[in-house]
């Protein structure tokens, strides 16, 4: 071959690296030289730095707040405190629930940790000392952390801010620590269905609160302008957005003034979609002050003060017929919200989307409940690697399909295939209004059970067992089987918003004469790899290379409003954006094509990187050369220059689904478990980027197994935090981490319009049930039905004590 | 308290700070010397963002006041990329998707740096072991581990070619 | 997560530190590798007003195995046991424990002096010195003591070393037989749920001579007199082995945290300490 051989059509689809590509990551060549740009390597001359006093007690009243040996400390410049706030009405802030929080205690504190007072110093040692300095008196309070005993009669009440109000922002309250209760369904015909069934299956399902536990803690840096007016906001902001426009709201800064930057972010999780006293406490401080002011907090106070997950009690009911078809599903969950309502769910979902909680299966009839209640724990309720309570959701269905499998003495995998909704009923009406897009349930599920030799895994465990009972062995063989489905990329504006923000996302291109291009997004990465797959989906729909294709997020100066990264939404939806703006582009470039050409602009089409001249693939324009024609050429009718935005509000949500199983051994004399093996099916539809999907997935997977083995936010009965530092909080490192093999099918959705799904999440999903079903099935032949997560050593040692499995 | 002198080789290059005893390494390195890639994570020990190589050793630099390395030869992660490029465990990082936040990425590859100096050939179970003082939140560790035996493999077989 | 302020020492031999502590009594610690103190400043959970750094005094190095007698200075690391050849020829249940010590990073800081003198009853190496039937030197204004490991330890954190004293070295003899340190925790990182330490001499069939210790059961690491008695004169089978744990367990006195309650731990102890005289066993 010579130089001027044309490259072939394959040559040039690979030159792009586009869809379906595994493109190597544009990102890694400054994280791995140390020179990503996270919010704590924010400098800026005279900056100060922010820190706080936090409170010891889970329930107390504030008597007295003395600053004066704070303001002595040599280095402290202020110490704010709610009277300070007060005058601007910012010792409150209106949560993404609809409640309202204090942003430093407001004569009472509702949990530990939460911020006092807030001390500015030169540098973060003075900062410490001046907190270590600051005395606060408190009066103890009787403290409520269980949910239960939160909605009895005499209970202590939290928010006496709220008394005498009977209804929220969810409607009625029925106790004052009420908070909502929202329904979905019809309870009547689900209680005749269930009433009526041959078979019905009841547990108690909890989800422990947990936390997303980036290794990056939340952090801002506030730095107002009072020459030019304008504040600028860098932070660990999974939403700049939003941030923006609230911060507009609350401070009276009119929106153009503020700038709110999103630099690397060290992780998310869920834990930097909300808005945190941490962010209000550095603008009111660079406002006074008129310097830039830093706030970092540490890992405990992370752990202890911003965005725990789930802690959700869910009641369930299932029914079906002898023969395993299900019949109806009844679900009534206790949602403890913590202090304040700070969940960060789209508005009229105060549950989220736990109304996904009929999963893969064809349910006929199905009613959920929620009661949203106030306890002395931190607020937040975020979706920690998930999209909004999905996961509970998922981990719901799991353990009831299960236990309904127990109750008919039925293998579970059988009784999952027997219930899947069926490929031809797609697209799918849930009994609990949902419209599944797409979905091959039947296909992945054989394709996984096959993959692990399932009937021989079954023959294993059961000789297992025998041998367990004559005594040869004392480990037990678990086999968790999973398959989940989400419902993510919200979502279509008509339904979902927040603060009144509807969730549609953004993109810009611009194409440069060159025939190079930068895009901006209305999302922002916290390690998905955006600027690497954006430009791919990019790279195939305009026919630059992924190479030449710049992707900026997260500076709200220059980027499209969009909602942010979380819920897996980003490629459903800032990716379908992507898509229709550079389509935008190339019906533009269709138009300069032809009359570059000389033909009628029905008379060429797209191949792969340029326009052909239909029938005369001899004759074509590349996209290089359009670029520089549309900066070049008076084109008549067309207007110079290539550019265009895309604002994309979804259709519908997207629904991915997969098949997980988890092989466990369980040493039943001190519950230490080894994963022997976990087999990861997904279907996400059109894959963007393989090797991204995949590391997604190991990602996604780990924190599921943390959170499944041992991952938990413990209290005590006085609101004590008792896991608040990496000792207890359990993160695993690659010694407790097995390896996991993937696998993939691919069901396109027929809305989005490349047919991508989204990922990040569901391994985390499909996995927490997945691990969990394993320990469960490890000890079902011994009689177990249900055993609270997490499944930490102890806790499964007291399974096997309970079932009487120890001498 | 008493600011004294402090005399650090970090890189190659010599440095004096003026600071107070408690200051802890970590942020010497990250604010007054503008070494910004090892990273604070958890403050107690346990994550390893912050891992620098401190006189041969991986050291959590979170738990060394500076004043203790008072004298000390270090390399951070800005520093391992030799004059001819990246180092290869910076291209096999890249290579096989060892990343992703990056967050951890600075003290993973600095302790992997310091792992094969030590253990040229590792196993995967030597590699789990050895880094399971640095904890990642996004990839699950698999394809770190990947990661590191790729590069181990090819620091091996780049230098029998030289042999 | 910020420490207070404080004046920082370092002293070039042991006679500087001793001056040191006895002119700033409880007010001053010493630091060897750091990592149990250090974060405990950061949490402001200790009051520390002078630091004195171990790192520049001379003779608190190096491992000497000579002939039957080993021994090892204060500020030699986990890092350091874990890679001396000659050690672990000679007492190979020291390479066996370091390894279960927290991680790589730590380990090349922390120091078996720090680790036995801070009186943590969830340090491993305390245990272990129990087990062997370690001295340790400790050197105060009124000269140089030795004390016996097994006399050591009074409560968490309590020792019989006084605060103008400095624990300089510890040695044992070489111990004969088969070995084990069987140590449960929840991740790398962790202190032990349970942990033992089983060294057992065999003479034809029969255990000779046994020593059993134990981490994190107690306020203090604990050597169990009965369980090694309970084996020797015996071929360490199930109903040995069954005895010894028995007794071992009437030695500790759990509490019940994070990892569990009182009766798992018990349950985790008895499981351990079996699996450890097993293994010992099989290699004596």
């Amino acid at each position: 071959m010579n130089d001027l051989t044309p490259p072939t059509h394959d040559e040039r689809v690979a030159n792009l690296k586009g869809m379906g590509h595994s493109r190597k990551r544009v990102e890694d060549a400054r994280f791995t030289q140390g020179k990503g740009n996270y919010v704590d390597d924010v400098k800026l001359p005279g900056m100060l730095f922010g820190d706080f006093v936090r409170s010891p007690y889970a329930h107390a009243r504030v008597v007295s707040i003395d600053t004066a040996a704070a303001m002595a400390v040599p280095g402290v410049l202020a110490v704010l405190t709610a009277k300070d706030l007060a005058p601007l009405n910012l010792h409150w802030m209106p949560t993404l629930a609809g409640d309202k929080q204090m942003v430093l205690a407001d004569g009472k504190v509702l949990f530990q940790g939460q911020e006092v007072a807030y001390v500015v110093a030169t540098d973060r040692y003075a900062a410490a000392d001046g907190v270590e300095a600051v005395v606060v008196e408190y009066s103890e309070l009787p403290v409520v952390t269980d949910p239960f005993k939160a909605l009895e009669p005499g209970a202590p009440v939290l928010r006496e801010d709220l008394a005498g109000q009977t209804s929220g922002a969810h409607g009625a309250r029925r106790h004052h620590n009420h908070i909502f209760k929202w329904e979905v369904g019809d309870e009547a015909a689900t209680d005749q269905a269930i009433g009526e069934a041959e078979v019905v299956a009841e547990e108690m399902v909890y989800y422990h609160r947990t936390h997303p536990c980036p290794l990056e803690t939340c952090g801002c840096v506030a730095s107002m302008d009072k020459i030019n007016g304008k504040l600028t906001l860098w932070g660990t902001f999974q939403a700049p957005h939003v941030v923006r426009t609230v911060a507009s709201l609350l401070s009276g800064i009119e929106e153009h003034n503020i700038r709110v930057i999103s630099p690397d972010i060290g992780g998310g999780f869920g834990n930097k979609v909300g808005v945190y006293p941490g962010y209000i406490c550095s603008i009111v401080a660079s406002i006074v002050t008129g310097k830039p002011v830093k706030w970092v907090e540490d890992r405990m106070e992370n752990l202890m003060a911003t965005a725990f997950a789930r802690d959700y009690w869910m009641k369930g009911k299932i029914s079906a017929t002898k023969e395993g078809k299900i019949t109806g599903l009844h679900c009534h969950v206790t949602a403890d919200h913590g202090a304040f309502d700070a969940c960060a769910d789209p508005t009229k979902f105060p549950a989220g989307f736990m109304s996904i909680c009929t999963g893969s299966y064809d349910i006929p009839v199905a009613y959920l409940g929620v009661d949203g209640v106030y306890t002395n724990k931190a607020p937040g309720g975020v979706s920690y690697r998930c999209s909004f309570r999905v996961t509970e959701a998922a981990y719901f269905i799991e353990r009831m399909i299960e236990v309904l499998a127990i109750e008919l003495n039925m293998d579970a995998a059988e009784l999952r295939a027997k219930n899947f909704i069926r490929k031809d009923q797609f697209p799918y009406q849930s009994a609990l209004g949902w419209e599944y897009d797409s979905g091959d349930y039947h296909t992945a599920w054989d394709k996984a059970l096959k993959a692990v030799d399932y009937d021989g895994l079954r023959r294993e465990q059961a000789t297992r067992v025998e041998a367990f009972k004559r005594g040869e062995t004392r480990k037990l063989l678990g086999i968790g089987l999973t398959h989940f489905t989400e419902i993510v990329g919200a979502g279509p504006i008509k339904n979902c918003d927040i603060l009144g923000m509807g969730m549609f996302d953004s993109c810009e291109i611009r194409i440069h004469p060159t025939g190079s291009a930068i895009a901006r997004l209305g999302t922002i990465s916290q390690g998905q790899g955006h600027a690497t797959t954006f430009a791919q989906i990019l790279a195939s729909e305009i026919g630059i290379p992924a190479d030449s294709i710049t992707i900026e997020e997260g500076d709200t100066d220059t980027a499209p409003y969009g909602l942010g990264t979380y819920g897996s939404r980003s490629t459903p939806v800032a990716g379908a954006a992507a898509a229709m703006a550079g389509r935008k582009i190339r019906a533009k470039a269709q138009m300069i094509a032809a009359y570059l050409l000389e033909v009628h602009d029905d008379d060429v089409e797209f191949d792969v990187d340029r326009f052909v001249v239909k029938g005369a693939p001899e004759r074509f324009k590349t996209m290089k050369a359009i670029a520089y024609a549309a900066y070049n050429q008076a084109i008549p009718g067309v207007e110079p220059g290539l550019e265009a935005v895309s604002y994309y509000d979804p259709p519908n949500m997207t629904y991915p689904f997969g098949a997980y199983i988890c092989v466990m051994e369980i040493d039943v004399d001190t519950g230490v478990h080894e994963i022997r093996q976990f087999y990861a099916l997904d279907d996400c539809g059109t894959r963007i980027n393989p090797m991204v999907i995949e590391g997604q997935v190991h990602g996604g997977l780990t924190e599921a197994l943390a959170i499944a083995m041992g991952q938990e936010i413990a209290y005590d009965e006085i609101g004590n935090v008792k896991t608040g530092t990496l000792m207890d909080f359990f993160l695993p490192t690659a010694w407790e981490t097995p390896h996991y093999t993937s696998d993939h099918t691919v069901t396109p959705s027929p809305h989005h319009p490349i047919g991508a799904k989204g990922v990040g999440e569901s391994p985390n999903v499909g996995g927490v049930p997945a691990f969990s079903n394993a320990v469960h099935d490890a000890f079902r032949a011994f009689g177990l039905r249900q055993s609270h997560m997490p499944h930490d050593h102890w806790r499964i040692w007291r399974i096997a004590h309970d079932l009487g499995l120890h001498d | 308290m008493t600011k004294s002198i402090i005399k650090l080789t970090v890189n190659g290059e010599n440095h004096e700070v003026l600071a107070e005893p408690r200051e802890l390494l970590i942020h010497v390195l990250r604010e007054r010397l503008n070494l910004t890639g090892p990273h604070i994570g958890c403050e107690t020990t346990h994550c390893g963002a912050c891992t620098v190589e401190l006189n041969g050793k991986s050291v959590k630099s979170c738990t060394v006041f500076a004043v203790q390395a008072n004298g000390a030869e270090i390399t951070t992660i800005e520093g391992i990329a030799g004059p001819a490029g990246l180092h290869v465990l910076q291209q096999s990082f890249r290579e096989h998707h060892g990343l992703q936040c990056g967050f951890c990425t600075p003290g993973m590859i600095t302790r992997a740096w310091r792992l094969l100096k030590e253990n040229p050939d590792p196993t995967e179970e030597d590699v789990r072991f050895g880094m399971a003082g640095n904890l990642c939140r996004c990839t699950g560790y698999q394809n770190i581990v990947k990661s590191i035996l790729a590069a181990a493999a090819e620091i091996n077989a780049s230098r029998e070619a030289a042999e | 997560m910020i420490p207070a302020a404080f004046e920082y020492h370092r002293p070039k031999d042991v006679g500087g530190v001793i001056a040191l502590l006895q002119q700033h009594g409880d007010e001053a610690r010493v630091v060897a590798g750091g990592h149990s103190l250090i974060p405990m400043m950061k949490l402001r959970m200790t009051d520390v007003q002078h630091l004195v750094d171990l790192q520049d005094v001379a003779g608190l190095g190096g491992i000497q195995v000579a002939g039957e007698q080993i021994t090892i200075g204060a500020m030699v690391t986990q890092h350091m046991l874990i890679n001396n050849a000659d050690l672990t020829e000679a007492a190979p249940i020291l390479k066996e424990a370091a390894l279960q010590i927290a991680d790589p990073q730590v380990r090349y800081m922390g120091t078996i002096g720090g680790n036995v003198a801070n009186g943590d009853p969830g340090n491993d190496m305390p245990a272990l010195m129990l087990c062997l039937g370690a001295t340790y030197t400790l050197t105060g204004p009124n000269g140089t003591r030795k004390v016996a490991a097994r006399d050591f330890y009074e409560a968490a954190y309590v020792t019989v070393r006084e605060d103008s004293e400095l624990l300089t070295q510890l040695t044992f003899a070489a111990p004969k037989g088969g070995y084990a340190y069987e140590k449960q925790k929840r991740k790398i990182g962790d202190y032990a749920t349970a942990a033992a330490a089983v060294q057992i001499a065999r003479e034809g069939g029969l255990c000779v001579a046994a020593s059993v210790s134990m981490t994190n059961l107690s306020d203090v690491p604990v050597w169990s007199k009965a369980a090694g008695a309970a084996l020797v004169g015996t071929d360490c089978g199930p109903a040995a082995i069954r005895a010894a744990v028995d007794a071992a367990l009437k030695d500790i006195n759990p509490t019940e945290d994070n990892r569990g309650p009182v009766e798992f731990k018990r349950h985790v102890a008895k499981t351990v300490i079996g699996r450890a005289i097993a293994r010992a066993w099989s290699r004596s």
